[in-house]
C-alpha cells in the first residue's frame, strides 16, 4: 500500500511553477531520494509532502488522507502524528538538553517519556550524549539528536531535507547507516539531496527538473 | 516539558529578559505609588485642608430657621438661643467619630471692652483653645481653636483654658491699644478682668474680635453651660447624587440607599449624625469648603489616575517592541514547535507564558520600590507616610497580566502569520 500518493500537484506563485503537475507514489516501507538542481522545486514539494504547505492545485494523499485541502491546524495534527521531520541545519533548541530536544516532540504528540527519549538517543547512539546541550554535541552528534526527535513518534513518513549537507564523510557514513537501518526495520523515508551517493543507497531517486519530474531512476 | 521550556527561554535570553522585567518594574512601581497615593490622597488633603478652616457648623436648630427666614438680620433673634455646652462630648459617640478631626463650641457675646485707649463695644467669643477630655467612648480627645486656626499668627502666648486670659484681634487690639500682657475688662451681663495673652492676625473679620476660654465668656454673657454654635472639621467623602438627595431629604432613600449613605463619609450624613446626639441642633455644611475639597480630591486622583495610565502604556510600548523582536529573533525555534506538532495557541502560550513570568517578577519588584516611593511622595508632599493599601498588590497584578497581555498582542499577530516552511529555512 501506498504511504503518500501525489496526483496532479502544483504549487503556483503568481506566474513561478515552483511545482507543476507532479505525479508520484511512496509505498510503505519504501526509501526514496529527489534530487535537483537549486530552483528545482525539491524544497516546495518537501513542504508539500511535511503538510507545512499546501498545493495551488491536486491531492496529496498521505497514509490514505487527502491533505491538500486541509486547513492550517488539521495540517498541524497531521504532521504531529504522521511524519517525522529531519533538517540539514538540524534546528534544535539550543537551551535544551539532547534528550529534553526529543522529548519536546513527544510534549507536542501526546506526553513525555523520558525513558522512551532516551531509548530513541540510544537507537542513534548518543545514549551517553543525552544530558549535553546542543552547543555541546559535533554537527553529525546534533543531526543524529534530530533523527530521534523524528522518530520519537513512530511516524508513518519520515522527511530527511539534505541531512547530510552538513556533515563531513565520517558523519555522513554514520546517518546514511542510521537510515540504512531504519529502511530496514519497514520506516518508509523520503530523503531530499543533492548528494548523489546518498541517493544511489536509496531504493528510487525522484528528479525533479524546473518544476516537474523529469525521471524516476530505480536504485536496485 | 512546558517549565522547563520556559526557564530555559528565559535564561537562554537574559538580557532580553532584564530588560522587559525592568520596564515592567518601572511601570508597576510608578502604578503602585500612584494607587496607594490615590487610595490615600483623600485623607491626606482632607487633612491638608482642614487646616483652612470648618467644614461644618452646628447651631441651634431654632436659630437656624430665625437665620434661614431673616438672613443676617436675624443675627440678634439667633443669639438668644442656644445648645448644651455638656452634650459636646456626644460628637465623638457619632459612627463617623473619628473622621470629626477638630471642632470647638463658640458662645458669642457683644461686651464693652475697656483698654488703655478707652472703652469699645466689641464682640467676643468663648472658645475652647486647647481643651483634653475622655470622650464617652474612651477616646481621649484634644481639641480646639489652636489646631483649627493654624493659619493665624500670633504674638504671645494662647490663653489656657482655665485662666481669665484672652487673646484679641489684631485690629481690636490696636484700637484698644493693648499689647501682650496687658489687662482688659470686658462686661456684658457681668464684668471680668482679663489679660491679654496674646494678639492674633486672622487676616479676617476676626481681627476686631477678643477670643477669651468659653468658661470666661459664660461667666461675661451669663449663660454658665450654653454655646451659641459648634465649628467642626471633618475628614469628608466628596459629595455625590446619592449625597446632595440624602442632604435634601433623607426619608427619601430606600432602605439601602439610606444604610450606604450614613456609613459613608459624606459631609450630609454627618451632618445627619450629629443632628441626631446634640439636642436641637442643626448641623450645616459650610459648601465652599466641603465643594472645593470635594474638587481637589476629585482633580488629584484624576492626576494620578492618569500618571498610572500613561506610565502603564509606556511599559506596554516597551514589553510591545521587546516581545515582537524576540518572537522575529527566534522564528526558527518558533517554526521547528510547529514543525513538531505545536498549534499555534502552543506558541502562543509559551511566548506570553514567558512575557508574564518575567513581567510578574519585574511587577513584583516595582511593587516594592514603589512602596518605598509613595512614602518619598508621602513624606515630601505630606509630611507623613502614605498608608499601603491591601488592594493595591492584587491590583497592580491584574494591571501588570493585562498590560503584559496588551504588550504581547502584535507579537502574537506576528506569531500567527509565521509559516514554518519559511521560519525553517531562515
Amino acid at each position: 500500500m501506498d504511504i503518500l500518493k501525489l496526483a496532479n500537484v502544483s504549487k503556483i506563485y503568481g506566474s513561478v511553477k515552483a511545482l507543476y503537475e507532479a505525479n508520484m507514489s511512496v509505498a510503505g516501507g519504501e526509501w526514496l531520494a529527489i534530487m535537483g538542481p537549486s530552483g528545482s522545486g525539491k524544497t516546495t514539494m518537501m513542504n508539500i509532502i511535511g503538510c507545512m504547505d499546501r498545493p495551488t492545485s491536486g491531492s496529496v494523499l498521505l497514509d490514505g488522507t487527502d491533505v491538500s485541502g486541509l486547513s492550517a491546524p488539521e495540517l498541524t495534527h497531521i504532521r504531529r502524528d504522521k511524519i517525522g521531520l529531519i533538517f540539514q541545519q538540524f534546528h534544535l533548541i539550543s537551551y535544551l538538553t539532547a534528550v529534553e530536544n526529543v522529548m519536546v516532540a513527544q510534549y507536542y504528540h501526546s506526553m513525555t517519556d523520558e525513558g522512551e527519549a532516551l531509548r530513541a538517543l540510544a537507537r542513534v547512539g548518543l545514549e551517553d550524549r543525552a544530558g549535553h546541550l546542543p552547543r555541546q554535541l559535533s554537527g553529525g552528534e546534533q543531526q543524529r539528536v534530530c533523527i530521534a526527535r523524528a522518530l520519537i513518534n513512530y511516524p508513518k513518513l519520515i522527511l530527511a531535507d539534505e541531512p547530510t549537507g552538513n556533515l563531513d564523510e565520517t558523519n555522513e557514513g554514520i546517518v546514511i547507516d542510521i537510515f540504512r537501518r531504519l529502511h530496514g526495520e519497514g520506516s518508509s523515508i523520503i530523503v531530499v539531496t543533492h548528494d548523489p551517493e546518498v541517493a544511489e543507497v536509496t531504493d528510487r531517486t525522484v528528479f525533479l527538473e524546473h518544476g516537474r519530474i523529469a525521471k524516476t531512476v530505480s536504485n536496485r | 516539558m512546558f517549565l522547563r521550556m520556559l526557564t530555559g527561554a528565559i535564561s537562554r535570553q537574559k538580557a532580553r529578559a532584564l530588560t522587559i522585567a525592568l520596564a515592567m518594574a518601572l511601570g508597576a512601581s510608578l502604578a503602585t505609588s500612584m494607587l496607594n497615593v490615590m487610595l490615600d490622597v483623600g485623607d491626606k488633603v482632607n487633612q491638608e485642608l482642614k487646616a483652612y478652616g470648618a467644614n461644618l457648623t452646628v447651631v441651634p436648630r431654632s436659630a437656624s430657621i430665625m437665620g434661614d427666614l431673616y438672613g443676617d438680620a436675624g443675627g440678634n433673634r439667633k443669639a438668644e438661643k442656644f445648645l448644651a455646652e455638656d452634650e459636646l462630648p456626644k460628637l465623638k459617640t457619632i459612627f463617623w467619630a473619628f473622621n470629626i478631626v477638630d471642632y470647638t463650641p463658640y458662645l458669642d457675646v457683644t461686651a464693652s471692652v475697656t483698654g488703655p485707649k478707652g472703652t469699645f463695644d466689641a464682640p467676643v467669643s468663648g472658645v475652647w483653645f486647647d481643651r483634653r477630655f475622655d470622650a464617652p467612648t474612651g477616646e481621649a480627645v484634644e481639641t480646639g481653636v489652636i489646631r483649627m486656626k493654624s493659619w493665624w499668627r500670633l504674638e504671645g502666648d494662647w490663653p489656657a483654658e482655665d485662666a481669665s486670659q484672652c487673646v484679641v484681634g489684631a485690629n481690636l487690639a490696636s484700637k484698644l491699644g493693648v499689647v501682650v500682657g496687658d489687662t482688659l475688662n470686658a462686661a456684658a451681663k457681668k464684668s471680668e478682668t482679663v489679660t491679654a495673652s496674646g494678639i492674633f492676625h486672622s487676616g479676617g473679620d476676626e481681627d476686631d474680635a477678643l477670643f477669651a476660654p468659653l468658661a470666661v465668656a459664660q461667666r461675661i454673657a451669663g449663660k454658665p453651660g450654653l454655646v451659641s454654635r459648634i465649628e467642626v472639621s471633618a475628614l469628608t467623602t466628596p459629595e455625590n447624587e446619592l449625597a446632595r438627595r440624602a442632604a435634601q431629604n433623607p426619608n427619601s432613600l430606600s432602605r439601602h440607599e439610606w444604610d450606604t449613605w450614613y456609613c459613608t463619609a459624606y459631609i450630609s450624613s454627618i451632618a445627619y449624625q450629629i443632628e441626631e446626639v446634640v439636642t436641637g441642633a442643626r448641623a450645616k455644611p459650610v459648601l465652599s469648603v466641603a465643594e472645593g475639597e470635594g474638587a481637589i480630591l476629585r482633580k488629584t486622583q484624576l492626576l494620578m489616575l492618569l500618571l498610572t495610565v500613561l506610565c502603564l502604556a509606556c511599559s506596554a510600548l516597551a514589553i510591545s517592541n521587546l516581545v515582537t523582536a524576540s518572537v522575529m529573533e527566534r522564528g526558527a525555534e518558533i517554526g521547528l514547535l510547529e514543525a513538531v506538532g505545536a498549534s499555534r495557541f502552543d506558541v502562543s502560550a509559551l511566548i506570553l507564558a514567558e512575557a508574564l513570568v518575567t513581567t510578574l517578577t519585574g511587577g513584583a519588584v516595582g511593587y516594592f520600590a514603589g512602596r518605598v516611593f509613595a512614602q518619598i511622595i508621602g513624606r515630601s508632599v505630606f509630611g507623613s507616610p502614605i498608608n499601603s493599601n491591601a488592594l493595591v498588590p492584587p491590583l497592580v497584578a491584574v494591571l501588570v497580566t493585562a498590560v503584559t497581555i496588551a504588550g504581547s498582542l502584535p507579537a502574537i499577530r506576528l506569531l500567527m502569520s509565521m509559516k514554518p516552511a519559511e521560519t525553517l529555512r531562515g
